[in-house]
């Protein structure tokens, strides 16, 4: 059997299943190479994003813990590194629990739901020149089309988990996820026009000046809105164990429960690499010919430390202050971004429709302006509300004694 | 010589039709909204096979991430939902409106003439598939999204418009019977 990949297939572009499939079909039917190269991918995948989620889990708490002025894990390994190991095998051998009155497929099918949307998402991403698993060519939108999957699978665990909290959880999860969709989107628009694509090799290539140079609001509105939808503090009502236990994975344990954390400490991961690659230039640098890999790998552990920070800085807020700051601070300030790089595209751009270089210079220039302004305007106008709301000191009148002022 | 692209055909037809029947035969609500959700991911499934990515992609955005969503709230909000899907006595009624759907739908399909799009938009989507596949990716030729654009933005602004009249003038009715209600 001589089996080789013809060069007009749709998945000739992809090197490593140009391989895989070209060696295994020396001395294997075509069908058996076409299905061993696929499946070659997938297991590097899914091996990817499980030992992305391991390094992150480690990491958060160890970064964690020098935020809090202690050491973190430090027992087992260098800097403590194996603690995801152990972490993994003590929470295999607990009982696998289901609550009673639980819809016992949809319980099942949720931990897979939430870990598979990461997997495809992985697969799109640029780790270097040409270095995608698939390269799609509406790759912004399939990013976006494939994370919203995940509000299905939230609901699925609250409402088969037959618990209240959860339930609460999963309500609260899925309102914040559909209100922080709108500005995400609207930011990603911005980055799809300036590069003129949707395609997250040709954007990162477009990237002369980093995005995050030429529009700052709209990775500010990208960075909140995604630290939103990841359910992470401070935006993390939906598993506030002070109010909800867990909220939506409350009852899961074992391996479900190691997977469902697997899938938020991954989405942690998938989500920095996707601002890398929008708003960071991705794998460009000095020498990215050798070196994008790694330039691609810094931008992204840049972007899940700030993910950390953010979750060590801030206390958790209310769920009328989530959906004001989405609706009243995010929502304006990427209606900005997008109508000020609307105006500077139709502008700026040639003939042919192209940007130069300094063409993105300028829009920076202009832009770096406009959020600092808008910014510290719509900061001010919501500061105003919340304050006048939460601080309203609350007379009470008993007849005959003087007034209590109750904070 | 069957090819991989009909065995994921009959894969999808097969999952799409059993996932559709299941919507409607399964008691409990929730888990036909979740296989109303399988039904449109296959859907897009096909789309992909009929190399139309821009459409698979929004397929599953609006209709899995959005309108799924809506249902399940929608859901979430029934009184005695746990009953589960009750039936009643409009059954005879509602076998021949869908029968004669299903008759309209497919003296539709069959005698529709299957190259509506003018051959302008043919052209700009064949050209910008030659050109993905031979590696050049060019910026703006995004498979038929750049096509659906100039038809959407050119010659059908008119209904797309009005599409969009429609969906605002929804939501402001959503809005008003929401709070009349409440005061």
């Amino acid at each position: 059997m001589n089996c080789q990949l013809a060069s007009d297939s749709v998945l000739y572009a992809n090197g490593l299943y140009r391989v895989v499939y070209n060696v295994a079909g020396s001395f294997l039917p075509c069908w058996l190479a076409y299905l061993i190269a696929g499946l070659v991918i997938i297991f590097i995948l899914v091996n990817a994003v499980l030992l992305g989620a391991a390094v992150i889990t480690w990491g958060e708490r160890r970064v964690l813990g020098r935020f809090q002025n202690r050491v973190g894990p430090n027992r087992w390994g260098p800097f403590g590194m194996f603690q995801p190991i152990a972490d993994l095998l003590k929470l295999l051998t607990k009982e696998d629990l289901r609550p009673q009155g639980s819809d016992r497929i949809v319980f099942a099918l949720v931990p897979i739901l939430m870990v598979a949307p990461l997997i495809l998402l992985t697969a799109v991403i640029p780790f270097a020149k040409n270095a995608a698993l698939a390269s799609l060519n509406v790759g912004v939108l399939y990013i976006l089309a494939v994370s919203s999957v995940s509000s299905v699978a939230i609901f699925m665990a609250g409402w088969s988990s037959n618990n209240r909290y959860a339930m609460f959880g999963a309500a609260r999860a899925v309102a914040v996820l559909i209100s922080y969709e709108v500005p995400v989107v609207l930011s990603l628009l911005g980055v799809v026009m300036v590069a003129a694509s949707m395609s997250l090799g040709s954007i990162v290539e477009a990237q002369a000046l980093p995005f995050i140079l030429v529009m700052p609001m709209a990775f500010l509105v990208f960075l909140a809105g995604m630290s939103a939808e990841l359910n992470r503090s401070p935006f993390d009502v939906a598993e506030a164990e002070s109010e909800i236990i867990a909220g939506y994975h409350t009852e899961y344990s074992g391996v479900r429960f190691a997977l469902i954390q697997a899938a938020e400490f991954g989405g942690v991961g998938v989500v920095a690499a996707i601002a890398a690659v929008l708003f960071l230039g991705g794998w460009s640098g000095p020498w990215s010919e050798y070196l994008g890999w790694l330039w691609f790998l810094l931008k992204t552990g840049v972007v899940v430390f700030l993910f950390i920070w953010f979750r060590a800085t801030y206390p958790r807020l209310r769920i009328d202050q989530i959906m004001a700051f989405s609706w009243k601070f995010l929502l304006p300030l990427s209606m900005i971004n997008l109508a000020a790089v609307t105006l500077e595209v139709f502008f700026l751009r040639g003939d042919d429709g192209s940007l130069t270089t300094a063409d993105l210079g300028i829009m920076a220039a202009i832009n770096i302006v406009v959020t600092v302004v808008s910014v510290i305007v719509f900061g001010n106008l919501i500061r105003d509300r919340v304050t006048l709301r939460t601080r309203q000191p609350q007379q009470v009148a008993v007849p005959g004694v003087p007034t209590i002022e109750v904070s | 010589m069957v090819g991989a692209q009909d065995i994921v055909f009959w894969v999808l037809a097969v999952v799409s039709i059993a996932a559709a029947l299941g919507v409607v035969v399964v008691k409990d609500l929730f888990r036909s909204a979740l296989l109303l959700a399988v039904v449109f991911i296959a859907v897009a499934g096909f789309f992909v096979l009929l190399s139309a990515e821009f459409l698979a992609v929004v397929q599953v955005l609006i209709y899995v991430g959005a309108i799924s969503v809506l249902f399940i709230f929608a859901i979430m909000l029934t009184r005695n939902v746990r009953e589960g899907n009750l039936p009643n006595r409009l059954q005879i009624p509602a076998i021949s409106v869908s029968a004669l759907l299903l008759v309209g739908m497919i003296v539709a399909a069959v005698n529709t003439d299957w190259r509506p799009i003018p051959e302008a938009a043919v052209e700009m989507v064949d050209a910008a598939q030659t050109q993905a596949v031979s590696g050049g990716a060019g910026s703006g030729s995004e498979s038929g999204s750049t096509g659906i654009a100039e038809l959407l933005i050119g010659q059908f602004v008119l209904p797309f418009e009005a599409v969009s009249l429609l969906l605002l003038a929804a939501l402001i009715g959503g809005l008003a019977l929401a709070r009349s209600r409440g005061t």
